[in-house]
């Protein structure tokens, strides 16, 4: 077919882990996915002592784990030995601290080492843990913390005074706040405690040894709906062997490699991918402290011979934006493997690839409920560019149609759009939206996971994504809920109604945009547009407040009283607007 | 054009994007990014908007020297100045 990328074994730098796609799918058990990490189909199953404990047992203490780069700073490594160390340190500080097995310890920090030790510690005490997007205001912080009931949170000193002091009062379930300083930053808050001083305190090893098994939950990631508050997705110590099994087969990872995932951890890429696979795979993972920037990434990929590089769309457009320029002449001799997700990578961006950094970049698909990559484009095999690719081993995906009394029909013939769902029971699998067991329960129907996504897949296998089923705006590869979004303008004094699109973007997918009608007495103005923006800015945080309002004399709404966000969207497209029988008063 | 002049309408295009920011606390010789919330969208309009303000071309290979506010103010005054950076 036209663009198809075909490979030869003349691409292959070292041997694909995934050669055959059939045999190695009519193979594949999770069984032994156990035997590979060395654990029983029975008993205690823990992903930080998997990640971590495990390869000092097997005599590789001291590789390098991490390599955490940041602006100006030598670079700080941590190699196994010393991350099992400080985890265990980390793990004896929840445990004075009286914190239990099952209870949440939430983390709120730029991708600092600190960030690592504590989610890994974190797991090997039992807790339940949620790294959060730094970038989050006040409100998407509190909101999140007090879903899941969160009981420690650490976080820097910086961010504290920025972002939790002010909403700290809302947060009651809040137990204990680590903070840690920066660049000798003083950590004398009220109320808080003193990460360093902690550790320092605390003995080498934990004083008992916590036991988790497969059902038990290991890890929380906020997602969100078109209505009402973000979903607490929780996943278990099991999704160990999706981590395993997902970044040996779509990442390909070697225990030899260099691993970068740009992925920042606050989002369930950053989590399963750029702290818990490659140290699964006893890869050494380069951690970038510092925001994007063109320049400073091609360095990195260079100078830091990574191997495998796992990234994002918007990032790939961004450097496609910036210019080859910046190469300098840089060349990527080690790279072997580019891996992109986060939304459908044009197949532009997948030749850019193949013309500039001399590989084409294999796009995959997941989501934050999949805890894992589900479907990818993998490197022995052909890409089709602006696909995400074939399931891998483990994964049933098929296209459905979902019936009139609620039951799914699977769509066999190709090239049919349909939602895009998978065969429940990947190890992976999100448990639970915390708090809202009928939410998940609608998430499936018999014996399918319904992604919400729609798709087709074409007669070679190859998945292809459509769009969404629903509201949700998609921003730089994150899922932004437009209610979150309009109930913060809503709370401004000026607002009667709100509505929020995902207007689209050429460079991030998608950008918030919000229109808003005003209260009797106000009038639009460009300073009272600037206030609504500093409002939800500092409510929600820079990426997830909008980046464009519109004041309209009203808002469209269903005869039920709805906004009716999908109008909006295409009169902001110049779009025909459909059947408006609905609509109140047939405006 | 003196430094206090651009460093002004530095701050008045920073306000354009971030209005909630407030200038008096902003730390001018730490990384701007940190210091106010701007995310990558944000960050490229801020230098297109200060294009167009000094009307100068800012050419990406010279935005990884460009992390704090001190960095942009003089590196718009050597500019503005003719001098070849």
């Amino acid at each position: 077919m036209d663009g198809l990328i075909e490979k030869s074994k003349a691409d292959w730098k070292v041997a694909p882990n995934f050669t055959d796609y059939a045999a190695e799918r009519q193979r594949f058990t999770w069984q032994w996915v156990r035997e590979r990490l060395g654990i029983g189909r029975k008993g205690p199953i823990n992903i930080a002592r998997l990640a971590v404990d495990r390869h000092l047992a097997e005599g590789r203490g001291g590789k390098v784990a991490f390599r955490f780069l940041a602006a100006g700073r030598p670079v700080r490594t941590m190699s196994y030995a010393e991350l099992a160390r400080a985890t265990n340190r980390f793990c004896a500080v929840l445990q004075r601290l009286g914190v239990r097995k099952g209870e949440r310890v939430f983390v709120l920090a730029r991708r600092i080492p600190e960030l690592y030790v504590t989610v890994l510690g974190a797991l090997k005490q039992g807790c339940v843990v949620s790294p959060l997007f730094s970038a989050f205001g006040p409100e998407p912080i509190a909101t999140r913390i007090n879903l899941g009931a969160g009981k420690v949170l650490v976080t820097t000193a910086d961010l504290y005074r920025r972002k939790v002091a002010p909403v700290r009062e809302k947060m009651p379930s809040l137990a204990h706040v680590l903070l840690v300083g920066e660049e000798g930053e003083s950590v004398a808050e009220p109320a808080t405690l003193d990460y360093a001083a902690l550790m320092a305190e605390a003995g080498e090893g934990a004083d008992v040894e916590v036991v988790t098994e497969s059902e038990d939950p290991a890890l929380l990631h906020f997602t969100s709906g078109t209505t009402g508050t973000p979903k607490g997705a929780v996943h278990v110590h099991e999704a160990v062997l999706m981590h395993w099994a997902s970044s040996y087969y779509a990442l390909d990872l070697h225990a030899d490699d260099i691993f970068w995932c740009t992925a920042d951890p606050g989002w369930v890429t950053g989590t399963s991918y750029g702290v818990i696979a490659p140290l699964l795979h006893g890869t050494t993972s380069v951690i970038d402290c510092e925001e994007f920037d063109a320049e400073r990434w091609y360095d990195i990929l260079a100078s830091e011979s990574v191997s495998v590089w796992y990234t994002a769309p918007t990032a790939i457009r961004m450097l496609m934006k910036a210019g080859e320029a910046l190469l300098r002449g840089r060349r990527f001799p080690a790279l072997r493997l580019i891996a992109s997700v986060g939304e459908p990578l044009n197949p532009e961006a997948v030749r850019w690839g193949q013309a500039v950094l001399g590989l084409p970049i294999h796009d995959n698909w997941w989501q934050t409920e999949t805890g894992g990559i589900m479907i990818a484009n993998t490197p022995a095999f052909a890409i089709k560019p602006g696909s995400m690719g074939r399931p891998l081993p483990g994964v049933d995906a098929a296209i459905v149609r979902r019936g009139e009394g609620g039951e799914v029909v699977l769509v066999e013939q190709p090239d049919v759009e349909g939602e895009l769902a998978l065969r429940r029971g990947w190890p992976s699998m999100f448990r639970g939206y915390l708090g809202m067991e009928e939410r998940y329960r609608q998430c499936f129907a018999g014996d399918w996971y319904l992604s919400g996504d729609l798709a087709k897949r074409d007669a070679d296998g190859y998945f292809w994504f459509v769009g969404r089923r629903d509201d949700v705006i998609k921003s730089a590869g994150h899922l932004i809920g437009p209610f979150e979004v309009e109930s913060v303008l809503m709370e401004h004094p000026a607002v009667a109604e709100a509505g929020v699109i995902g207007k689209p973007d050429a460079v991030v997918g998608e950008v918030v945009k919000a229109f808003v009608a005003l209260k009797k007495g106000f009038e639009d103005s460009e300073a009272l547009r600037q206030e609504l923006l500093a409002h939800a800015r500092k409510r929600l945080g820079a990426v997830v407040a909008p980046k464009e309002i519109t004041v309209l004399a009203n808002l469209p709404r269903t005869r039920s009283g709805k906004i009716m966000r999908r109008l909006l969207k295409a009169r902001e497209l110049g779009l025909p607007e459909g059947d408006l029988s609905t609509l109140e008063g047939g405006a | 054009m003196t430094h206090e002049d651009i460093r002004a309408g530095v701050l008045a295009e920073l306000l354009h994007i971030a209005p909630e920011l407030e200038a008096s606390s902003l730390r001018a010789h730490r990384p701007l990014r940190q210091e106010v919330d701007l995310d990558s969208m944000d960050w490229l309009n801020f230098l297109l908007a200060l294009e167009k303000r000094f009307a100068v071309t800012i050419p990406e290979k010279d935005y990884r020297r460009l992390l704090t506010l001190d960095d942009l103010v003089d590196y718009l005054a050597a500019r503005l100045s003719g001098a070849h950076s």
